[in-house]
């Protein structure tokens, strides 16, 4: 779960950590309130969850409150990469010496969290890792005992920036450090961590991912939750409680059990020559009411013009998922045209059940792949 | 000879009494893995299929010698349950348990390194040495012995190639279901290595997927090494930034991209087919070239 800017600020003063000064708005009336409470020079920022919103035109500075009104006016509405624009986040206008990067996430081949600094901030730190791997500090964290002061120390003394500011940094490391084992996060992320003309540093921007798995001893995330945001197909599966549901961008609906069997579906299909236009994964074995569940889902995409059904029958016979197939289908108003592959357990059974009720059925990946492909040409 | 389990194994199931526990414990009863009895916290003193039921883990293995354990329990207890066996002194243990949060999973993966025990999963199918003991929730009849090692990350993806590879006649010394989570307790080169180890253990199939350095690092350890191997990547086309049903399997920050463990595996001489079938035709033609 990913939380916009102005959210991560907040959290991020909860603990302590000083981020630029401002607050969200949802109308232009809002923003003008904001920006006259702030009483200087404002930057309004759209709150999308994409990145390149500046390129974009989501960030608009503004002299007076009025101008602030205006700025919120042309961003609120805007549309960035596809995703519109709701709230924009109006705060202080910031006169920046120097930019840094500061980020905590997991360092799966370590098995750890990792902690990375970077005097070079303020640009993409994937592109800074690249042109200049070693102006990258980290510091893996213990995997319980967390974060000492001497370890935050080792990293930054390695960097031969000077030791006031250093200091200042460390307390943004332990604090972004403790916010991270609080609240469950896979990433926590200041870009920049601003050093400014008047000698302070703040957050000026704020990015935190949450573990999935572990939002449920957290329910406050709940109400930052914003579900208007998400993508409206997105909002639907999960409603239908169908929670491995991504929508991309084909035309070739894709409905299979197993997260690895359907990657593999997606790929075979573009192999094909095909565009996937979802990855769903059902899970376990195929009754009827998650078969029309799914399909009915898939079907709702309006860039879909096929669906493949890939099934391998595991401990849930072949028969039995072919009868859900058939059932769950009648359910659903079917438009566009369905190829179906089955194997494992009965498959044979499962095939001759599926052919008797006139389906397309494919042996194979390869087969069912070819055939939906060509059929959505 | 086979990896990590085998006809000896004697398995205490935690989370014996719940429905997944009580449903594949009668599966692998079936398949004739000594299964010496099970956990649950309050069922102590009754029985499941005729096995013992503990309250702990402890208790268990003291009284049944047992040394390898299988979790069912929820996501929000697994993690404790891993511990539990870990220190109670089980070596090999295996958490189906899918939806562990990662900040659980960090420490006990490193304790249980610590204590020299084997951790499998978690979120995964576990593990099967076919012939002799299944020690997870796949099918067990898709499988047969013979000399492929097989080491995976998904299970469905798994079931599929598995099922390709009995159907050419080509048997398994070991599955190995390692888990589709950011965190797991045994990697891809941790089975690669053992494998190399096994005599029994003439080939290997690796079926890896996006997010991650793991295969990229069973790759590196590859190169050079002359046993018949073929991989597949799944998720070869998944944009980044979206994850793939598995916590796991995500692009993200540039890592962990298909095309980098393509090459990797490349580099070490092994072949990445895009089919299940293509890679079982290809590990058969090299198996016959090497002789084995």
């Amino acid at each position: 779960m990913i939380i916009h800017e102005y959210q991560g600020k907040e959290l991020m003063n909860e603990v302590g950590i000083p981020t630029t000064k401002g607050r969200v708005a949802a109308t232009p009336a809002e923003a003008k309130a904001i920006a006259a409470e702030i009483g200087k020079k404002v930057a309004v920022k759209a709150q999308v969850h994409i990145g390149g919103r500046g390129k974009a035109g989501g960030i608009k500075l503004a002299e007076t409150p009025e101008q602030a009104e205006e700025a919120a006016k042309a961003i609120i509405g805007m549309d960035i990469k596809g995703l519109k624009v709701n709230k924009v986040l109006v705060e202080e206008c910031i006169e920046i010496d120097k930019e840094f990067y500061l980020g905590i996430t997991l360092d799966r081949d370590a098995g750890t969290h990792v902690i990375m600094f970077s005097p070079m901030g303020g640009v993409d730190i994937e592109e800074v890792a690249v042109t200049h791997p070693d102006q990258i500090f980290k510091c893996h964290t213990h995997p319980w005992l967390g974060v000492q002061d001497y370890e935050i120390r080792e990293m930054l003394y390695k960097t031969g920036l000077d030791t006031k500011i250093l200091k200042q940094v460390h307390m943004f490391a332990k604090k972004a450090f403790e916010l991270y084992r609080k609240w469950d996060c896979v990433l926590t992320e200041i870009n920049p961590l601003a050093v400014l003309k008047d000698g302070r540093v703040v957050a000026a921007d704020a990015k935190i991912n949450f573990d999935d798995n572990a939002t449920y001893r957290h329910p406050q995330l709940e109400a930052m939750r914003e579900v208007a945001e998400e993508d409206p197909l997105e909002r639907s599966a999960k409603e239908r409680g169908l929670n491995n549901y991504v929508r991309l961008d084909g035309e070739v609906g894709i409905i299979g059990n197993g997260a690895g069997l359907v990657m593999g579906t997606l790929d075979i299909v573009a192999r094909e020559g095909g565009k996937p236009a979802n990855f769903l994964d059902v899970g376990g074995g195929a009754n009827a009411a998650l078969v029309a569940n799914a399909l009915g889902l898939v079907l709702s995409d309006p860039n879909v013009k096929g669906v493949l059904f890939n099934i391998f029958g595991g401990i849930t016979r072949g028969d039995e998922v072919a009868n859900g197939i058939v059932q769950g289908v009648k359910q659903v108003e079917l438009k566009v045209p369905l190829v179906i592959r089955l194997s494992g357990t009965n498959e044979k059974e499962g095939r001759a059940i599926l052919a008797e009720n006139g389906y397309e059925v494919a042996a194979t990946m390869e087969e069912a792949a070819k055939k939906i492909v060509a059929l959505t040409r | 000879m086979s990896i990590l389990i085998n006809k000896n194994s004697k398995i205490l199931v935690q989370g014996i009494t719940g429905k997944e526990g009580g449903f594949h414990t009668r599966q692998m009863i079936e398949y004739g893995s000594q299964i010496v009895g099970g956990c649950t916290p309050g069922k102590g003193g009754t029985t499941v299929f005729d096995r013992p039921v503990f309250n702990t883990v402890l208790e268990g293995k003291n009284k049944t010698g047992a040394d390898t354990s299988i979790i069912f329990v929820p996501a929000a207890g697994a993690a404790d349950a891993v511990l539990e066996a870990a220190h109670a002194g089980i070596k090999t243990i295996v958490c189906i348990t899918e939806g562990v949060p990662i900040q659980d999973m960090v420490p006990v993966a490193a304790e249980v390194k610590r204590l020299g025990a084997r951790l499998i999963g978690p979120n995964c199918p576990g593990l099967i040495t076919p012939g002799e003991c299944k020690l997870g929730i796949m099918p067990a009849h898709i499988f047969s012995p013979g000399p492929v090692g097989f080491v995976s990350r998904s299970g469905t993806l798994t079931y599929q190639a598995v099922d390709e590879l009995t159907r050419n006649g080509l048997g398994q010394s070991t599955c190995v279901g390692i888990g589709g989570d950011p965190v797991i307790g045994t990697s891809f080169l941790d089975c690669v290595e053992m494998f190399l180890a096994d005599p029994a253990t003439k080939a290997l199939v690796l079926i890896g997927e996006i997010g991650g350095g793991q295969e990229e690092e069973a790759a590196r350890f590859l190169e050079g090494k002359d046993i018949p191997c073929v991989a597949m990547i799944a998720g070869r086309t998944a944009p980044p930034g979206k994850r793939m049903g598995h916590a796991g399997a995500i692009v993200s920050g540039g890592v962990g991209t298909a095309q980098g463990k393509v090459d990797a595996f490349m580099k070490a001489g092994v072949p990445v087919l895009d089919t299940t079938q293509e890679l079982v035709a290809e590990l058969k033609k090299r198996m016959a070239t090497a002789k084995v």
